[in-house]
């Protein structure tokens, strides 16, 4: 197993976001957290990049305690987020923002791979490197943020809703992206409100309501479940 | 004519001085969106610290001028540098999490303390550089008389503005300062250690400010406790003035501010110089609020 959350608990002040979760990722998974607004998906994330405080249970990643470290320690354990929102550094340009991504890494030659990599993945970065990244469009900042977590060489990926506000057909070839990065040997934690396309991504899900989890199966399995389609996917059809 | 170029040098060296306090403010309000109001005295403690090392230590008589002028200003830009993280260690971030006007406060409180500490160790006096030190040389540019001492001085002021610019834009460290002035969470999701960062940025803008209280007290010769405030104050608008928060912003308030300071001393009246620079400021944000340089994108949502 790679990454272990153990009854894990968040307070934002006096209010619990997070009751006592427990979350499981095997290395070269992808698995997918749905839910609705303020269940505490992206809760979670933070929590696992250390951006939020835990107030109990733990997160594991190998045999290290996560949630004893501060945030840019994690990023040295490679594992990396595209936060929800993208959050790319609108007036630094677009090879700036990739080369901050690499921020940990020092080996200029693993660096140089990996920037050409995000280059294969998304050639339209490539063409506005020099731009920055506030005049891209939402889709290519989309693009931006999930290529600037890759730039660290991560062993896990965290995604936070990529598919926010994007036309249909640019979410699909976001997938595309995931599904491939996934095969490049990259473990990926997608966080969605697309159940079916990510369900349809994803080897495992889990469903999160209020601050619990209330369903952890298969994605193929919570595809077929009743609750899910009624919840999620619009229905029986 | 003489009279307006003799003024504009002058406008300037005094800029050049204004841009480099005004630096240290923008870059700590760039990080952390705080007006550091102890920036001031950290400038009167360099012009402090300049006159002690020089006086103690004797250097322009061992080693000759220009090295002891230089070797001065490096140890008064450590020794500056080193006061302002712990400054930003003891005062500001115990606050971070706190609402920001504790941390205005407590900046409030770090300056009184600090004009206090210097008065109480030094004297509430003037104290005077010994004025013997410096070449007194005046040269002559296409007609106008230039003390070499004004041209060294904005030479100065250049040539560390564009160290610092030269740093922020194209190493890694600077990229970094400048991500975590947009986004610190995001810039934490990078693997940026934010905290350092902001004490970097307390260590250059004291450093800075620093210089220039070494450089005034060597230019103007006397130096008091409570000289910080005006200047800082000036600064200050230097800073909104080149729009806050931006590093060539307040590289250009500075110089603006000191040239029209200077030009309205002479061409109107030295008793209004200070009120002609606020009315500029006042004119310049009435036309762009977000002050010359401020905000160069808009933001896409």
């Amino acid at each position: 197993m790679l990454l272990k959350i153990e009854n894990l608990r968040v307070n934002y002040g006096n209010v619990e976001a997070l009751h006592g979760i427990n979350l499981e990722v095997n290395e070269g998974e992808i698995v997918t957290i749905l839910g609705a607004n303020g269940a505490g998906k992206s809760t979670t994330l933070n929590a696992i990049s250390g951006l939020v405080n835990i107030t109990g249970g733990g997160i594991f990643f190998q045999d290290k305690a996560l949630h004893k470290l501060p945030a840019h320690e994690i990023v040295k354990l490679k594992i990396t987020q595209s936060p929800e929102g993208r959050r790319v550094f609108t007036t630094l340009t677009v090879q700036e923002n990739l080369m901050l991504g690499a921020f940990t890494s020092i080996n200029s030659e693993r660096i140089q791979k990996s920037l050409k990599w995000i280059y294969t993945l998304f050639p339209r970065l490539e063409e506005r490197r020099r731009q920055l990244s506030g005049t891209l469009s939402g889709g290519e900042q989309q693009m931006l943020a999930i290529g600037r977590a890759l730039m660290a060489n991560p062993k896990i990926l965290l995604l936070d809703e990529p598919s926010l506000g994007l036309a249909p057909i640019l979410v699909k070839s976001i997938f595309d992206t995931v599904k491939e990065i996934n095969r490049a040997g990259v473990t990926v934690i997608l966080v969605e409100q697309n159940a079916k396309a990510a369900l349809k991504l994803a080897n495992r899900g889990y469903v999160m309501e209020v601050g619990n989890i209330v369903l952890a199966d298969t994605a193929a399995n919570l595809l077929q479940n009743e609750q899910v389609q009624q919840a999620y996917l619009g229905g029986g059809h | 004519m003489e009279e307006f170029f003799q003024q504009l040098t002058n406008g300037l060296a005094v800029g050049g001085i204004y841009a480099l306090i005004a630096l240290g403010y923008t870059m700590v309000y760039g990080v952390l969106k705080l007006i550091n109001f102890a920036h001031g005295d950290l400038f009167t403690i360099g012009a402090y610290l300049g006159l002690t090392l020089l006086v103690s230590m004797g250097l322009f008589d061992k080693i000759g001028p220009l090295p002891a002028v230089i070797l001065l200003a490096v140890m008064v830009m450590i020794l500056v540098a080193i006061i302002g993280a712990i400054l930003e260690r003891v005062a500001y971030r115990p606050l971070r999490q706190s609402p920001r006007l504790s941390a205005v406060v407590s900046a409030l409180g770090a300056s009184i303390f600090f004009q206090n500490a210097i008065m109480a160790i030094y004297s509430p006096k003037f104290l005077v550089y010994p004025h013997d030190i410096l070449p007194k040389t005046v040269i002559n540019i296409m007609g106008l008389d230039i003390p070499v001492m004004r041209i060294i001085m904005f030479l100065t002021s250049l040539v560390l503005m564009l160290a610092l610019y030269f740093f922020i834009q194209k190493t890694k460290i600077g990229t970094a300062i400048r991500a975590a002035a947009i986004d610190q969470g995001a810039a934490k999701l990078m693997g940026i250690n934010v905290d350092r960062v902001i004490m970097l940025v307390f260590c250059i803008g004291p450093a800075l400010g620093g210089a220039a209280g070494l450089m005034v007290g060597l230019y103007y010769g006397q130096i008091n406790f409570s000289m910080g405030w005006m200047y800082g104050l000036k600064a200050f608008t230097a800073a909104i003035l080149g729009g806050i928060g931006n590093i060539p912003g307040a590289m250009v308030g500075g110089l603006l501010l000191g040239v029209i300071e200077a030009l309205g001393a002479a061409y109107i009246s030295i008793a209004w110089k200070d009120a002609i620079a606020f009315c500029v400021l006042i004119l310049i944000l009435i036309v762009r609020p977000t002050g010359l340089l401020g905000e160069r994108v808009a933001e896409k949502v």
